[in-house]
């Protein structure tokens, strides 16, 4: 099916099935009770996990495949946002088009910044996007402000032309981008019990999304293609002697990031149609490189779920405060309840990129691989564990 | 003519900074070979040094004062500083007063602790890993080092005056022959420009006249056959990740009545200050300071009212666009040498 090997045809069948069935998944605990403030099941968040998800994979088609470490892929996120944001006040509110606009803007942005930044490499590469990036970064909110809205960011009027639809709706308001008559903010609520699913349309044409751009780069991870792009990494120099040129080659991966990089960023105006220079700022690029490192670099699932995590934790530690950690460690004593809490309190509400920072410190130090390769270990350390016990000792000792 | 020498002075105390930061990334590069991104959090913490000295001088015990009263007729509350106790209050305001340049003092040991324990800590143990991954560990270094700081000193900008004497300005057109209050020139930034001169210098003495230094510059030549004579080149490394750290928390200390310090002015000079050493040439220390200053210097030009008026918005980009253009052209950055870093 789909061409694939069977792997990862089970991988991303899973992932498609992960993805379609959130809104079950991310919700397990029943509302009102205690745990309701863990679900992740609410149509805002979900919609960030599968667009970061998507700027994840992106990224890690350049940095996991080619090795060559970006620091400036926000600015095609936030050219992509503009771009759909511009189609919508010109052309019409339908999504459709305003995709289509960013994926290609932001394409025309890479290759040119690629074609300039890779001709070096290291960290002379990393240096040169973050350059371009910054610079995008400062003239989006200076200069530009007539197409970019500087500071406020661009923001839908009701006098736009929007040549296709209407300016406004008959009740004087905004309209809401959409699909065809669906509009992107619907979602109806399930009722189970005491437990409440949320199914949003914007959520599902993401995901829809997201499992379409999977699909696409497990093709890319598995074509020669995308072979000759790990052949740059681990040896550009032994590639150059064998009489090939590998920049076409790492242009075309830049170029496919970038697209997936505005595609990401097209997604994020549809669900809410206003962007800001902020999302192109090189703390931006730094959060993908982030994703990518903590999930795995150069694996499939990694970047997805390294976007995940962090979109999940960010939101959870964000709003856990101390009267809820007072309230966990309510069974201590009162001297250790307070102590526990005052250790803990530095890493969670507005402390939560204090976590993220040693986070990923032990993961570059502790697990280069990310969190596919603790998943990984644990396996192998699972399987090391059954087969001893399978073995009994007496009986593999050498006979003498 | 006047508007030339008036921005050529602007970018001075900018380019100082930048120079400053730049040379410490180059030193650490230089020695150890490792890309460090949490530069730019050393550069804040220095600043940082500066509010905590101040905050500990003006650290005051409340006493009644029984001659006054309040507006409600109780005995008025006076705080008093513990100087004032220990030097008497003439004494004690001038200390207070003077709590800048005396972070110098305090923040030289700090920075040197703070970077000796960073190498022996966490940056050992990367010299064999690629250089994304030093990127990476120190960016994430640098992400809770900041952190760390908002978490006790808060997120607003803390204004740290410098001495009474330095506040006002120099009329530098009236000295040199122009007519007056056509270039004036804040005392503060003077003092800025030959500090950091002054440390540069010291730097560059100390590496070019000191056995100690001729050992680490043979080191950075060819660190294997220097180990080879029987030197421990890593311990001497170590002390060179030290003073790195020192130059660039001093130029935080001293950039503190410039610019409030918040906890991520480290991260906005170390993007400049990384494409002030790539422009430089990686590994080159002439090339970063004559970077530093250049780019400095070319920044305020751009923010002349006449070369927006041409070009708008270049005063934002000019930085990364003479990168960009240097790294096409000169690959090796200014001064860069032969065989550093060539990917």
């Amino acid at each position: 099916m789909f061409k694939l090997e069977k792997t990862d045809q089970t991988l991303l069948i899973v992932v498609g099935i992960l993805t379609l069935f959130a809104p079950f998944i991310l919700n397990p605990f029943p509302e009102g009770s205690a745990m309701a403030q863990f679900n992740a099941g609410y149509p805002d968040l979900m919609q960030r996990f599968v667009i970061f998800g998507i700027f994840a994979i992106g990224f890690n088609i350049l940095f996991g495949l080619t090795g060559y470490l970006s620091f400036g892929h926000a600015a095609f996120l936030g050219v992509g946002s503009y771009a759909a944001v511009w189609m919508f006040k010109l052309l019409s509110m339908n999504v459709i088009p305003a995709i289509i606009l960013s994926v290609v803007v932001a394409g025309l942005f890479s290759l040119l910044i690629g074609f300039i930044s890779l001709r070096r490499s290291g960290i002379y590469f990393s240096i040169l996007t973050l350059a371009f990036a910054q610079m995008m970064f400062a003239l989006a909110y200076s200069v530009l402000t007539p197409i970019t809205g500087g500071e406020t960011g661009l923001q839908l009027a009701l006098d736009d032309p929007r040549i296709f639809g209407a300016s406004q709706t008959p009740e004087g308001n905004i309209p809401v981008p959409g699909l065809f008559g669906l509009e992107m903010r619907d979602s109806f609520d399930l009722v189970m019990g005491s437990w409440v699913f949320t199914f949003n349309i914007g959520y599902y044409f993401c995901a829809m999304v997201m499992i379409a751009s999977f699909y696409l780069a497990i093709r890319i991870f598995r074509s020669p293609f995308g072979l000759m792009l790990r052949a740059v990494k681990s040896n550009q120099q032994r590639m150059n002697y064998t009489g090939l040129n590998t920049r076409p080659y790492t242009l075309a991966a830049f170029v496919i990031s970038g697209m997936y990089a505005g595609l990401a960023g097209g997604l994020m105006a549809s669900m809410d149609p206003l962007a800001g220079a902020e999302r192109m700022q090189w703390t931006a690029s730094g959060e993908v490189v982030l994703m990518t490192i903590l999930g795995g670099a150069g694996t499939l699932i990694g970047p997805v779920l390294g976007a995940g995590f962090i979109k999940y934790f960010e939101n959870i530690f964000s709003k856990i405060n101390s009267t809820i950690l007072h309230e966990w460690f309510a069974f201590l004593p009162d001297g250790l309840e307070d102590f526990i809490v005052a250790i803990l309190y530095p890493f969670i509400g507005k402390g939560w990129h204090l976590t993220l920072g040693i986070l990923f410190m032990m993961v570059v130090i502790f697990l280069p691989g990310g969190l596919v390769e603790g998943g990984q270990r644990i396996r192998s350390w699972l399987q090391k564990r059954k087969s001893e016990k399978n073995t009994p000792n007496g009986s593999t000792e050498p006979a003498e | 003519m006047d508007a030339i020498i008036l921005q050529i002075l602007n970018g001075l105390d900018k380019g100082s900074a930048y120079a400053l930061i730049a040379l410490g990334l180059t030193l650490i590069f230089g020695t150890l070979g490792v890309v460090n991104f949490a530069h730019g959090a050393l550069f804040m913490i220095g600043a940082f040094c500066a509010v905590t000295l101040s905050r500990i001088l003006t650290l005051s015990h409340t006493i009644i004062d029984e001659t006054k009263t309040d507006f409600l007729g109780n005995p008025l509350k006076v705080d008093v500083p513990y100087v004032h106790d220990i030097f008497g209050v003439a004494a004690g305001n001038v200390i207070i007063d003077w709590a800048v340049p005396l972070a110098i003092l305090f923040a030289i040991p700090v920075m040197i602790a703070v970077g000796v324990i960073m190498e022996r800590g966490l940056i050992k143990h990367f010299y064999k890993r690629p250089h994304a991954d030093q990127i990476l560990v120190t960016f994430g270094l640098a992400i809770v080092l900041q952190e760390v700081i908002k978490y006790f000193y808060g997120a607003n900008p803390i204004p740290t005056p410098a001495p009474e004497a330095f506040k006002g300005s120099f009329d530098f057109g009236a000295a040199v022959g122009f007519d007056p209050n056509l270039i004036i020139y804040p005392y503060w930034r003077i003092i800025y420009f030959f500090f950091a001169t002054l440390i540069i210098g010291g730097v560059f003495a100390f590496l070019q006249f000191t056995t100690f230094g001729m050992v680490v510059r043979a080191g950075m030549a060819d660190r294997e056959t220097v180990g080879l004579l029987g030197i421990n080149i890593d311990k001497r490394f170590t002390i060179m990740f030290g003073i790195a750290a020192a130059v660039a928390g001093l130029a935080g200390v001293m950039y503190t009545p410039i610019n409030s310090p918040n906890y991520h002015m480290g991260m906005d000079f170390l993007v400049l200050s990384f494409v002030v050493v790539v422009v430089g040439g990686m590994g080159s220390l002439p090339g970063a300071v004559l970077a530093g200053f250049l780019l400095g210097v070319l920044e305020s030009f751009a923010s002349m009212r006449e070369v927006i008026d041409i070009i708008p918005g270049i005063n934002q980009i000019i930085i990364y666009l003479v990168a960009i253009i240097i790294l096409l052209t000169r690959p090796r950055g200014l001064m860069g040498r032969k065989g550093v870093m060539e990917d």
